[in-house]
C-alpha cells in the first residue's frame, strides 16, 4: 500500500443558502483501501462526494490525484478521471437488461446497433472478475435490490473506475445481502481499487474500514485507523457528546393483552392478498417486535390495526373493543397511537405550524377548541410546553414544519402520539433516516412508554433495531408470521427467517 | 441535510415566498408588470400609454379618495366610484368562491354556475313573496342563494368524494347546466319570464327583496359591498379559527396526512365545495338584489364574474385582504375601460373593454409564472443588477 494518497480532498467548503455543508473538508485515500466517511444524517457526506463526482461545485478548495491538481465539473469528467460512485438510489433503467444497463454511453458497437453479445460478454467478464455473480442478460426489473446494486457497481467498473463511492450501501439489503457486498467490497480492495464507503452504521465501519474519517456539521473531525477503534469512541466523534449505543432497559413486566390481532387477512392497494392470517398479541408493557424485509405486509398490517385501510377478513381489538370496522379516528379514541412509516407523506403537514400539527389528533376536543371554535393560543401553549419536554430544536410552536430536519420532525410526532397516552402505540421505522442521536432519543422514550404499561409494536426493517428494543420478535414472510423469537437470536438465524428460510420455528 | 440542501432550500425559499411579505411583492409585480405590457399594446396602437391609463384612473372614481379632488371633478368620480364598487362587491364573493375551495386542495372553476343559480334563487324568492318587511326578504332572498350555490357546488364535491370525478371537469358541465337552463328559465314561456311573451327577460324583484341603496341617485351604490366585506370577514375566520377551517386546511396540504389524523377527507371535500358555492351564490344574490333586479337573455353571456373570480382569488393568494385588493383593482379596471369613460383621444374605445381583459389575462399569467419572478429576482444579484450595482458606472455616465 503506497504511502502518498491517490486522491486528495483540501479544504473543501460548499455553502447552500442558509447553512454550510462542508466547512474546510480535508479527505484523502490511499490505493487499494477502503476509506469509511462516517457523520450523522446532514453531516455533509453526501454533498463531499457529490462534490466529488462533478455534481456539486465547491466553493472553495482543491482535488488532487496522484499529487496533481484536478478539477472535475461532471459525472462525466468524473468518471474519466477514474472516479465512479453508486448512489443510494439506484440509477438505472429497469426495462433493459443488466448488461444494456451497464453499457450505457459507452456501448460496444457493431455498425450502427448494439452489438449485443459483445456487451454480455465483456459485463460477465467483469463480473467473474471480481466475483460479482450477475446475469448480464437478466431484466433489472427482475433482480433484487442487491443485485441491482451489483449492477451498479459494474457500471462504475465497466466505466474504468479506480475509485469508487458508496453512498449507504448497506441501506436497502438484508443482513445476508450486506455480507455478500463486503465479500464484493474486500475483493475489489484485493484488485487495487480504492474504495470511500459512506455510512452512519458504526459496526458496518469496524468491519470493512482501514481507516475511518468522522464529519461533524461539514466539519472533519478526525481521520482514524480502524485498529483501536471503537464503537463508543466513533460514536463519541459523530455527535460530539457520548451516546449510549445499547438501549437501555430493564426486563418487560407484561401485563394482560391490550392489541389482540385475530387471524388477520388485508388487501393491499391493488388487491392483492397482503396480509394472509396473522394473529398475535400485544401485552401491556412489552414491545413486539416485527422483523422482515420491505414489503411483506407490515404497511397493510399496521394499517389495519389503525384504521387507515380496511382488514378482509379477521380480527383486531384494543383492550375488549373490536375495532376491525374502524375509522381512523374511532382507533384514535379506543387508544391507539400510529408513529408512520412515512413522516413527511402522512405524519405530519408540513405547511402546518408544529402547533397545528401538534393538535393534528385532538383540535376538536377541549381545550384545541370548543363548539367548533378554535384557540390558535391554547394550540400553540400547549406545542410550547411538548416541543421542551420532547428537546425538538429548530423552531417553535409557529414555525412551519418543513423547515425542521428529519430528526426534529419526528420528535414532534412521537411528541403528539405519546401525548394522548395511548394503550397501543403503533410504531413503524421510527427512526428511519435519523441519525446517532434521535435515534437514541426515540428507542430510550419508546422503553419509557413500554415501562409505563403501553402496548408496543414496533415495525422496522432495520434488524439491530428491533433486536435491541423488542422483547418479542415475530418475522413477516410475505404476509404470514413464520417465526417467533426471543431478542437474543441472532443476526443470521433471523436474516434467515425474513428471506423465509425457514418456515415455522416457533420457539423461545 | 446533505442529501437534500439544494432542494430543501429551494423549497423553504418559495415557501418563505409564498406565506410572507414576498407573496404581496409578487402580487404587486404581476400587476405592475401587467399594466407595463398592456401600456406597450397602447403605444403600438399609435396612442401615449400614460394618457390611456391616467384617463382609465380617473374613469374608476379612485380618485375620490384623494381630499384634493373637489368640485365636479369629485362629483363625477363619486358616480364612478359608486359603479366600481358595484362591480367589486360579487367579484369579492366570486373569488372566495375558488380560494375557500382552493385552501382544501380543489380548483373550483364552478364560480360562474353558482353564481346563476344563486342569482336565480334568490331572483325567485324575491318575486314570489310580496309585502314582507325589507330586512326579511332580503335575508330570505340572501339564504336562499347561498343554499342554491351551495347545493350546486356541493354536486361536484360529491362526485369526487363519491366516485373521484375531478371537480375541474364536473364544476364546468355544472357551469353549462346552469347557463342553458338559467336562459331557458327567461325565455320561450319559461317559469321565470316576464309578462311580455316577445322579450325573453325575467320578471321583477319585488320592491321590499332590493337591497338598500346608500350613495348616490342614478343607479347608486347598494349596500352589497357590505355583505361581500362580512364575507370577507367569515372566510379568515372560518378558515383560521374554526375546527372546520383546520380540516379544510389540513386535507388541502396533505390529503393522507388529513386522514392519518382522523379527518375525513370525503366529508371536507363537499363541504369545502359547498361553502365555496355559498359564496358564489351569494355574489349572485347582491347582484340581483342589489342592481339588476331582473334577468335578460343576454345577461347570462356578458356575466364573466365567476371566471373573473378566480384571478382576484390568484391575485389576492387567497387571503382575505389579498382578495379585497385584487377585487377593488380588477372592479376598478372593469369600469375605468368601459368605453363609456374613454374618450377616442386616449384609446381606441372599441379596444378599451379588450384592454382590460388583456390585463386581467397577463395578470394570471404572471402570478403563475411566480416562480420565474422568484428566479429573476435572485438572478439579478447574480448579475448585478438593483442593490448590487456598481455606482461608478452613472458617474461614467454624467
Amino acid at each position: 500500500m503506497a504511502e502518498a494518497p491517490l486522491l486528495e480532498l483540501k479544504g473543501i467548503t460548499k455553502r447552500f443558502p442558509g447553512v454550510v455543508a462542508n466547512d474546510g473538508v480535508d479527505f484523502d485515500l490511499r490505493k487499494g483501501e477502503v476509506h469509511a466517511l462516517l457523520g450523522e444524517n446532514g453531516a455533509g457526506k453526501s454533498t463531499l462526494m457529490n462534490i466529488l463526482y462533478g455534481l456539486y461545485h465547491p466553493d472553495e478548495g482543491e482535488f488532487r490525484l496522484n499529487g496533481k491538481p484536478l478539477r472535475i465539473n461532471s459525472p462525466r469528467e468524473a468518471i474519466d478521471a477514474g472516479i465512479g460512485m453508486v448512489h443510494q438510489h439506484f440509477m438505472l433503467i429497469p426495462v433493459m437488461t443488466v448488461a444494456e444497463n451497464i453499457v450505457l454511453a459507452a456501448e460496444p458497437t457493431k455498425g450502427p446497433f448494439l452489438d449485443e453479445g459483445e456487451a454480455e460478454e465483456r459485463v460477465r467478464e467483469l463480473s467473474e472478475r471480481f466475483g460479482l455473480a450477475v446475469r448480464p442478460e437478466a431484466r433489472v426489473e427482475s433482480i433484487s435490490v442487491g443485485m441491482q446494486q451489483r449492477v451498479e457497481i459494474l457500471k462504475a467498473l465497466y466505466r474504468g473506475a479506480e475509485i469508487l463511492i458508496l453512498d449507504e450501501p448497506t441501506a436497502v439489503l438484508t443482513p445476508q445481502e450486506s455480507s455478500e457486498l463486503f465479500e464484493i467490497i474486500e475483493s475489489l480492495e484485493a484488485e487495487g481499487k480504492s474504495i470511500i464507503f459512506i455510512t452512519h452504521k458504526l459496526n458496518e465501519v469496524l468491519e470493512i474500514a482501514e481507516r475511518i474519517t468522522v464529519l461533524r456539521r461539514g466539519k472533519t473531525i478526525d481521520t482514524v485507523p480502524r485498529e483501536g477503534a471503537t464503537e463508543e469512541g466513533l460514536a463519541r466523534l459523530m455527535v460530539g457528546r457520548e451516546v449510549i449505543l445499547r438501549v437501555d432497559k430493564g426486563k418487560a413486566e407484561p401485563g394482560e393483552p391490550l392489541l389482540t390481532v385475530e387471524d388477520l387477512y388485508v388487501d393491499d392497494e391493488r388487491g392483492l392478498e397482503a396480509v394472509r392470517g396473522i394473529s398475535f398479541e400485544v401485552k401491556a408493557g412489552e414491545i413486539v417486535g416485527i422483523a422482515g424485509v420491505d414489503g411483506n405486509g407490515q404497511s397493510e398490517l399496521i394499517d389495519a390495526i389503525t384504521g387507515l385501510h380496511r382488514a378482509k377478513a379477521g380480527r383486531i381489538s384494543v383492550g375488549h373493543r373490536d375495532l376491525t370496522h374502524d375509522s381512523p379516528r374511532e382507533c384514535l379514541d379506543a387508544g391507539v397511537g400510529h408513529i408512520p412509516e412515512d413522516r413527511q407523506l402522512r405524519g405530519l403537514v408540513l405547511d402546518f405550524s408544529l402547533a397545528e400539527n401538534i393538535a393534528l389528533h385532538d383540535y376538536r376536543e377541549e381545550p384545541d377548541s370548543k363548539y367548533g371554535w378554535l384557540f390558535p393560543g391554547r394550540l400553540i401553549a400547549r406545542a410550547r410546553t411538548l416541543l421542551k419536554e420532547f428537546d425538538v430544536r429548530g423552531g417553535g410552536p409557529e414555525t412551519r414544519a418543513a423547515a425542521l430536519s428529519g430528526g426534529n420532525q419526528q420528535k414532534v410526532i412521537v411528541a403528539r402520539e405519546v401525548s394522548r397516552d395511548p394503550s397501543v402505540l403503533v410504531a413503524a421505522q421510527p427512526t428511519r433516516g435519523l441519525d446517532v442521536g434521535a435515534i437514541e432519543f426515540v428507542h430510550r422514550r419508546l422503553v419509557e412508554e413500554r415501562d409505563e404499561g403501553r402496548a408496543i409494536l414496533l415495525v422496522s426493517f432495520e434488524l439491530d433495531e428491533v433486536l435491541s428494543l423488542s422483547d418479542r420478535i415475530l418475522v413477516i414472510y410475505e404476509g404470514n408470521l413464520v417465526a417467533e423469537y426471543s431478542p437474543d437470536v441472532s443476526e443470521e438465524e433471523i436474516g434467515l427467517a425474513m428471506v423465509g428460510g425457514t418456515r415455522k420455528a416457533t420457539a423461545a | 441535510m446533505s442529501e437534500g440542501a439544494g432542494a430543501g432550500s429551494g423549497y423553504e425559499i418559495v415557501s418563505r415566498w409564498y406565506s410572507g411579505l414576498g407573496g404581496f411583492f409578487t402580487a404587486l409585480a404581476a400587476a405592475v408588470l401587467a399594466f407595463f405590457v398592456g401600456g406597450l399594446v397602447v403605444v403600438a396602437t399609435g396612442h401615449d400609454p400614460f394618457a390611456a391609463y391616467k384617463a382609465i384612473f380617473s374613469g374608476t372614481g379612485l380618485s375620490w379618495f384623494f381630499p384634493w379632488v373637489q368640485g365636479d371633478e369629485r362629483f363625477s368620480a363619486a358616480l364612478d366610484l359608486q359603479q366600481t364598487l358595484i362591480i367589486t362587491a360579487p367579484l369579492i364573493l366570486t373569488a372566495l368562491a375558488v380560494a375557500f375551495a382552493f385552501r382544501c386542495g380543489m380548483f373550483n372553476i364552478g364560480g360562474q354556475g353558482q353564481y346563476f343559480v344563486g342569482l336565480l334563487t334568490a331572483l325567485y324568492l324575491g318575486h314570489v313573496f310580496v309585502g314582507m318587511p325589507r330586512s326579511l326578504h332580503v335575508l330570505i332572498c340572501c339564504v336562499g342563494a347561498i343554499l342554491g350555490g351551495a347545493v350546486w357546488a356541493g354536486i361536484a364535491g360529491f362526485l369526487k368524494a363519491a366516485v373521484g370525478a375531478h371537480e375541474v371537469i364536473s364544476t364546468i358541465m355544472l357551469n353549462w347546466i346552469a347557463l342553458w337552463v338559467g336562459k331557458y328559465l327567461v325565455e320561450l314561456g319559461g317559469w321565470m319570464q316576464g309578462n311580455e311573451p316577445d322579450v325573453p327577460r325575467s320578471y321583477d324583484v319585488a320592491d321590499s327583496a332590493k337591497i338598500w341603496p346608500i350613495w348616490g341617485a342614478l343607479q347608486p351604490l347598494h349596500a352589497g359591498i357590505f355583505i361581500a366585506l362580512f364575507a370577507l370577514v367569515v372566510y379568515h375566520f372560518l378558515l383560521n379559527r374554526t375546527t372546520l377551517g383546520y380540516e379544510v386546511r389540513a386535507v388541502g396540504f396533505n390529503p393522507e396526512a388529513a386522514r392519518y389524523g382522523g379527518i375525513n377527507v370525503s366529508k371536507n371535500y363537499i363541504l369545502a365545495m359547498g361553502i365555496a358555492g355559498a359564496f358564489a351564490g351569494l355574489a349572485g344574490a347582491v347582484d340581483i338584489l342589489g342592481w339588476k333586479f331582473h334577468q335578460a337573455i343576454n345577461d347570462y353571456d356578458v356575466s364573466a364574474v365567476g371566471f373573473i373570480g378566480i384571478a382576484v382569488a390568484l391575485l389576492g393568494r387567497n387571503k382575505a385582504v389579498g382578495i379585497l385588493f385584487a377585487a377593488v383593482l380588477f372592479g376598478a379596471l372593469q369600469v375605468g375601460t368601459s368605453p363609456r369613460q374613454l374618450s377616442g383621444t386616449d384609446f381606441p374605445p372599441e379596444l378599451a373593454t379588450n384592454l382590460s381583459t388583456m390585463i386581467q389575462a397577463l395578470i394570471i399569467l404572471f402570478v403563475g409564472a411566480e416562480l420565474l419572478i422568484i428566479y429573476a429576482w435572485n438572478a439579478r444579484k447574480k448579475v448585478g443588477i438593483g442593490r448590487g450595482a456598481p455606482p461608478r458606472v452613472k458617474v461614467q455616465e454624467l
